[in-house]
This record gives structure tokens, sequence and C-alpha cells, in this order.
């Protein structure tokens, strides 16, 4: 038999930008935004900047535990989120700070979480969220599932699930697309490939020219933008939750970006990759260049950073005037009604807290403890 | 009351769960048209139709996954795993996620889902498809573990899971599927999870068995009732974890004498924790160490050998023989 061809649907992806790292502004594609909502997420794109900041050197500090830092990502995360509705469903992986300050999270929860309280993991109870999740892309699947569980009740919802590039070599990524394909759900992928999965870049993580290109082997629409063009991830972004909204099912969007600082408060990237090219991207700041289109829009953003600045310090006094964590908290929530034997050890742990301070240890030379009756119940 | 099979009776359980609640869904490999390899789901799709009863793509972390997800928004999916040995596939979703989301959350959240999974030997099947993990999901805090030994349990059982508002691990003994037929009630029949059954009433010795053991104990006692004159106790866990730890020590402060049979390999299985609980509960009426009669600590030996790894009546009748001797 000869070899023949098959036709696919397409052999070349969208790569979007409207704004480039030099502020230059493809006009045709501008997407129409208001004055007070280019405001709006200028602010949040300086609040995921600063906070980002304040929590490294709160991590610095040790008054919080390890942290995820977003700087460079801001454009990324806020041009997608800001798509979305309240009613639809948020579902983030462990580095979404500012887009998940956006949905409702208070800045106290985001601390919480990085200092190891499950306080931080409450979302409020009208919020349409999903907790941070650790374990690398298996949030994805759970998008899907949000996703089918909106249609089957006939609501209008859109998800929209974050990943990093590392997260796409993940055998959850793919069962999750081509569940979302398959099922023609309404569920928004958006991957923020920030070049780096902690020390290995992009080239050793995929061989494909693009991320977004994946989206083509699940029969979905992927598209590639510029990650650092807050314009051009809102007009996908959007372009993608209406197509989802619209019953036209899920969109794989790949946000080119870049993770200036450091994978985790844990790790020292001088160890892989170089200054120049930190710098290289320093020069795309996603924040430099939406300012000069702010000030070419007229939008005035004096005193937003100092706004901004307010709200983290009295979110920091707050968080470390917090009680400290009751140790009985962790018997919460295991289940929905505590099995006997859980409650056991709850009431040990209680007993054991309104004990005073226990003695120090006794040494070799103290007195063996009698065992209680051995083989003496003869039946 | 119907006779039913094990196959018809968790059909029942389903098809009366699906029309009681909207919100049930059912999903896994082949579930629909086919209506599950074993035929679990037989006439679902056609009852409640596709969106309902879903014939996913073949991926377990996918199934258990979107299922997480669905339940976070208030369904109540119940996935079948086609054979329990490719739960490791999606093992991550459970332990990472169903048994975490109420917690992580702080109680916004809550998965109510079942993960059912055939489960154990004795049909001549090949790697991965006769083996028992259930210590795996025991060891899990935030899970619920139930093995029914039989129709009638297992109908009941998979209700109470469906209704459960945490994430159920549920196995099915294939060995059990077309085994004895059981009166089943017509209408619907709910057993609590976490409650052991005592099976057998009896003074001298204390057997813990549940899903395809319980039978091998059954058979046990009668032996050493006909050809010992020993009353065994049978307690039938049904429920693997939480624990009936209760229902074990009054049957041990009766006997004295304790034996736990299980498929799945011996060292750091369920025996164990049984035997603790045993231990912590009627240590003053023991009269002989906890004894266990388990799968050896071999992977699965392929179904050629499967006969010498398998607890069957011969080794519990020699294992109680000892533990009475002791």
């Amino acid at each position: 038999m000869p070899r023949t061809l098959v036709d696919v649907p397409r052999s070349q992806i969208e790569h979007l930008s409207i704004l480039d790292a030099d502020g230059n502004l493809d006009a045709a594609l501008e997407p129409a935004l208001t004055p007070p909502d280019l405001l709006r997420l200028y602010r949040a794109m300086v609040l995921g900047r600063r906070l980002d900041e304040r929590m490294v050197r709160l991590q610095r500090q040790g008054r919080i535990g390890t942290f995820a830092p977003i700087k460079g990502q801001e454009a990324a995360q806020m041009g997608s989120v800001f798509a979305l509705r309240d009613t639809d469903w948020m579902v983030p992986s462990f580095r979404e700070t500012a887009a998940m300050i956006w949905r409702g999270w208070s800045i106290e929860k985001m601390l919480f979480l990085f200092s190891g309280r499950l306080e931080g993991g409450q979302p409020e109870p009208d919020q349409h969220d999903l907790p941070v999740c650790i374990p690398v892309g298996t949030q994805l699947p759970h998008a899907v599932g949000l996703a089918y569980a909106a249609q089957y009740r006939g609501d209008d919802s859109v998800v929209m699930a974050y990943c990093g590039d590392g997260a796409t070599s993940e055998g959850d990524f793919h069962e999750a697309l081509n569940f979302a394909g398959v099922w023609s759900v309404p569920a928004v992928f958006v991957v923020q490939n920030n070049q780096w999965a902690i020390s290995v870049p992009l080239k050793k993580q995929t061989h494909s020219a693009t991320i977004a290109q994946k989206a083509l082997a699940y029969g979905i629409p992927g598209i590639q933008v510029d990650g650092n063009d807050v314009l051009a991830v809102y007009a996908a972004s959007r372009e993608a939750v209406e197509r989802a909204r619209a019953g036209d099912g899920p969109t794989l969007i790949e946000a080119v970006t870049y993770r200036l600082g450091v994978h985790t408060t844990a790790d020292d990237p001088t160890k892989y990759r170089s200054e120049e090219e930190v710098k290289a991207w320093e020069r795309k700041d996603p924040l430099t260049r939406f300012t000069a289109y702010l000030e070419k829009r007229n939008v005035a953003v004096a005193g937003v950073e100092a706004d901004v600045d307010a709200q983290i310090a009295a979110a920091v006094a707050a968080f470390e005037a917090a009680p400290p964590p009751d140790p009985l908290g962790m018997f919460e929530h295991a289940y929905g009604a505590p099995p006997a034997a859980l409650e056991a050890q709850r009431a040990e742990v209680a007993e054991r807290l309104r004990e005073p301070a226990s003695p120090p240890p006794a040494g070799n030379d103290a007195a063996p403890v009698p065992m209680r009756g051995q083989r003496i119940t003869r039946r | 009351m119907t006779k039913l099979n094990m196959v018809k009776a968790l059909n029942l359980a389903l098809q009366q769960e699906m029309e009681r609640d909207a919100d049930v869904l059912v999903l896994g490999e082949d579930v629909g048209v086919d209506g599950g390899v074993f035929r679990v789901t037989d006439d679902l799709q056609r009852q409640f139709g596709s969106r309902r009863v879903i014939d996913s793509p073949l991926a377990e972390a996918a199934i258990v996954g979107t299922a997480v997800g669905m339940s976070l928004y208030g369904l109540k999916p119940v996935c079948e795993i086609q054979f329990s040995g490719f739960a490791f596939q999606c093992f991550h979703q459970i332990e990472n996620h169903a048994a975490r989301y109420r917690q992580r959350s702080q109680g916004r959240f809550q998965c109510q889902l079942v993960v059912r999974m055939p489960y154990g030997g004795g049909v001549r099947a090949l790697e991965h498809h006769s083996e028992s993990e259930e210590q795996f999901y025991a060891h899990i805090p935030g899970l619920k573990m139930v093995i029914p030994s039989g129709p009638r349990t297992a109908r009941a059982l998979l209700a109470a899971a469906i209704r459960d508002p945490d994430p159920v691990i549920f196995f099915e003994a294939k060995a059990l599927y077309h085994a004895a037929k059981e009166e089943v009630p017509d209408e619907p029949e709910i057993l609590p999870l976490g409650r052991a059954r005592v099976d057998r009433e009896g003074q001298h010795l204390t057997l813990v068995a549940y899903g395809a053991m319980l039978r091998v104990a059954r058979d046990a006692a009668e032996t050493l009732s006909a050809e010992d004159g020993v009353e065994t106790e049978i307690v039938d866990l049904l429920t693997i974890s939480p624990l009936d730890r209760e229902t074990l020590a009054a049957s041990v402060r009766k006997t004295g004498r304790a034996l736990v049979v299980h498929e799945a390999p011996r060292s750091f299985g369920p025996g164990a924790e049984i035997a603790a609980s045993i231990m912590e509960g009627a240590f003053l009426s023991l009269e002989a160490p906890v004894n266990r009669v388990a799968a050896y600590d071999v992977p699965f030996p392929g179904f050629a050998r499967e006969k010498a790894n398998v607890p069957d009546v011969a080794r519990v009748v020699a294992a109680a023989r000892a533990t009475l001797a002791y």
C-alpha cells in the first residue's frame, strides 16, 4: 500500500502580540478596555509585583515559609484572569498569587498558605476558586470535571486552569486536554511558559516548537501569546472564554513569559541560568510596557504604588497579629464526621495541651515501668 | 426480595441511587454501551443517558481527577476502575486530592465520590488483574475503604458509599461477582460504613475476614466445628477503614484468640493494624498472639501459582489450630 497523507486541521500556530517590549501598539488588535478597567488591571499587576517582593523578604526574615514568586508573570496572570466573571471558576497551581488575589483570596490567606497554615486554603463561601495545588499538573483534570459539572447542571460558567511549562510534561496535562476535547467542556487552559521548571529549561522539557501546538493533538484550539503583553493575553483569553461560554469547547493558551525570580525561595537560579538571560527578559518587563501604554492612554497611575503598599502593610500586620494556630485544628475537616479512633486521637492531643509542660525525660537509671498482667488472665 | 448475584446487586444499587439523586453520575472505561467489563453498569446508559453514564477515554488519572472536579462542583460521581491493579495510575488523584480537599479547603469543598474497583484473585487472570491493594487506601487519612462480602452487603454498602460525604474506595471481589446469589430487598437498603458484622457467633476463636476471604473463613469455621469441636466467631469487616475496633475488641474479649485472614501480602497489611487494634482493645483477654493468614510477601506470582499464595481453608484451619494450641 502507498504512503498517503491525512489532513489535520492546521500546521501552524497563531502567535499574538499587541503591545511589544518597546511599547509599540498594534492598534488594530487593541482590546476595548475602558480606563477604569485598565487602571484595575494595572493595580492588580502592581499589587502582584509589590506583594511578591514583600513575600520574598518575609521569607528571608523567617516570617513565612517557602514561597513561589511570580515576578515577571503579572501580565500572563492578570490578562487571563481578567477575562473571567465572578461566577466562573479559577483553578490555580501554586504560582498565581496575583490572579488569586484578583479572584478574592485575601493577602492574609496567601500569607497563611505560605506559612503552612490550613486557613490559607479556604475560599470564601461564594468564591468559585480552588485552593493552591502543589503536585504539578494534577489540578488540570479537576478543571475538566468542574467544567463538565457546570455543563451538566446547565450553568454558563467557564473554568480557567493554570499550569506552567513543566506541567506540560505530566500525564495529567495530556489526559486533561484529551478529556476536555472529547467532552467539549467550557475550559480554558493557561500555560504560563516561564522558560524554566526549576533548573530545567524549556528545550529539555519538550521537543515541540511551541506548547500551544499540543492542543492540535487533542482537536482543540491552541494559541501562543506574548505573555508579557497584558493586552495580548487578555485578548486571547477573552476570545477563549467567550468560545467556551458559547458551548464551543476548550482552548489551550500558551503565555510566553519569564520567571524573573527564583523558582521558590529555596532555589538558587545562578546555578543554572545566566545573568545576561535574566537581564534580556527584564527589558521585556510586563509592567514597564503597560505603564508606558497607560501614559499614552492618559490613565493616571499616580498613587497606585503607595496605595498597594499600604494594603500589603495592613495585611502583613493583620497576619502577624493573628493568634497562633490551634493544634487541634488538624482534626477539623479530615472527614465529614470524624471516625471514633480519630476522636480518640483528638482527645489525646486536647489532654496533652491541658497538661503543664512535661518534666525533663528520665535517664536510663529511671525505674522501669511495670508491665501490666502478662498472661495472667487464663480463661 | 429477589435472589441476585453480586453483579446484579451492585447494578441495583447504582440504578436506585441514580434514580434517587440526579447528581449521581457513573464514569469509567466501557461502563456505558458495554455495561462494564463485569457488567456491573449494565443497561444504566440506556436508562440514564450518556451524559450520566460516561464512556470515558482510557485514562485512570483523568477518570478520578475529573470526578474530583465534578464532586467539587457538587456532583456525586461513581468511577469504575477496570481492575484495582491499574489504580496506581490514579493513586495520586486519590491520595493527593480526593482524600484531602475537605481539609485543604477547610470544609468549603468535599469530594463525595466513590471509586469502584474489582480486586483480588481466584479468577485465573493475568498480572495486575488479581492483586489485593486495600492496605494502600486504608492507610490514607480522609478516605474510607469498603469491601463487601456478598450480594446483599455489596448493594447496601455501595448505596451507603454513594451517599457518604467522604471519598470511598469500594473494592469488589472478582471471585464473588458470579458466586452465590443472595436474597436482596427490592427497596433501597443501606448499611452504615465503618461497622463490621458478626457473621457467625462462637466462643473459642475470632476469625477476622472480609471480601472473598469471608467464604474461606466460613468454610474453615465449619471444618473446625466438625473436626475439632471448636466454635469460631467470624467478624466480617465490611469497612476496612475506618476500622470497627469496638466489634473486634468485643469479639476477642469473648474468645481470647484471633486470626486475621486477607488476600493482601502479609507484611504491613490490614492484619497488622487489626492485630494492633485487638491488642489495644482486648490485651488482657488474649490467650495467644493474634495470628495472620495472608498472601506471602511476593509480587503476584501468576495464576498458575496463585493457589499456593492466596489463603485457603487448609491454611486457615492450620493457623487456627496453632492459635488454639498456643
